[in-house]
């Protein structure tokens, strides 16, 4: 299935989670979020939360700024 | 020293906060910081690069820094709210530095939008800081909406322009006697931050100031010791401004 990721579209197998939606895209283990479908998603709720064809996921992190 | 910043429950030492954008290096970056002697620093909240590793930015903070998650980059309230949101899950504080761009060129702030996102995060119990273009009606409207500070630019963000409407800020400062007034951008030189803090501001922000002078760490200090100064020169009372002179010797006893 298709789902968009940081404003890219990307292919992934169907039927995961969103924490193993993660672990296929990025490796990081610092502090970042993630919104599903413009809603941000608790870590605690990242196993719980099916990732689902044509979902739009924002994951960001913390860049240097003013 | 007993002359306490206190915002939102939280006293600091020092007035000055800074950023942690457009340094050379990330040793440049915490050089800099140390000599400051800043307790906040402000980070902004950008999308993970799927195709790379990259490295954890918050691990070249200084642990003992408060951080201050900014929405840079948003051009709506939908945007910085949804910024705002993620900011808190990732880095569990409530403290935001809450900014609506009106415009790329200029970068000044939507200050429409600003008070409207600001209405709805703090509903949802941020602590909205925002930043917003030096308008003493803006200003009381955000105190009102429930926000612990105002954060009026100097001038536009990385101008280095320096305090562009001294009236206005002294204006806000005056009629606003009980507000906490943080001047946010547009800093070039220490004597702009002097000059801030002198005409009332209770601390001020920056960040281009320091990381693109040609010895960020030095600069640093120099700014620490100008908010210091502008500080205990608004403190002390400056004396009237008057068109003739006044003389500082006694002219009665001169010999003749």
């Amino acid at each position: 299935m298709k789902i968009t990721v940081n404003g890219e579209e990307k292919e992934i197998e169907s039927g995961l989670n969103l924490s193993e939606v993660l672990d296929r895209l990025i490796t990081l283990d610092h502090k970042i979020a993630v919104e599903l479908n413009k809603n941000v998603i608790r870590k605690k709720d990242w196993e719980t939360t099916e990732v689902l064809d044509s979902d739009e996921l924002e994951i960001v992190h913390f860049v240097g700024g003013g | 020293m007993t002359d306490k910043f206190n915002l939102a429950g939280v006293s600091f030492d020092s007035r000055l906060i800074i950023g942690t954008g457009k340094y050379r290096s990330h040793s440049e970056m915490q050089d800099a910081h140390r000599a400051s002697g800043a307790e906040m620093v402000t980070v902004a909240v950008n999308r993970v690069p799927l195709d790379r590793k990259t490295e954890s930015f918050l691990d070249f903070l200084d642990p003992k820094m408060m951080i201050l998650p900014n929405t840079a980059g948003c051009y709506d309230v939908e945007h910085a709210v949804r910024t705002a949101r993620l900011a808190r899950e990732a880095l569990e504080t409530d403290w935001l530095k809450l900014e609506v761009i009106g415009d790329p060129v200029t970068l000044l702030p939507d200050n429409e939008q600003t008070l409207e996102a600001a209405k709805i995060l703090v509903s949802e119990g941020f602590i909205v800081l925002p930043y917003f273009s030096d308008d003493l009606i803006m200003a009381k409207k955000l105190l009102d909406s429930g926000c612990p500070a105002i954060m009026p630019l100097a001038s536009p963000i990385g101008s280095g322009m320096g305090v562009q409407n001294p009236s206005n800020l002294r204006i806000m400062r005056e009629q606003l006697p009980d507000a906490v007034i943080i001047v946010d951008a547009g800093v070039g030189v220490p004597s702009d931050a002097a000059k801030a803090l002198e005409l009332g501001a209770d601390a001020i922000l920056m960040n281009t100031a320091i990381a693109e002078a040609g010895n960020a760490a030095q600069m640093a200090e120099a700014m620490k010791l100008a908010v210091r100064a502008g500080r205990l020169a608004y403190l002390s009372g400056r004396m009237p401004k008057r068109l003739y002179a006044s003389a500082s010797s006694p002219i009665e006893g001169a010999i003749s």
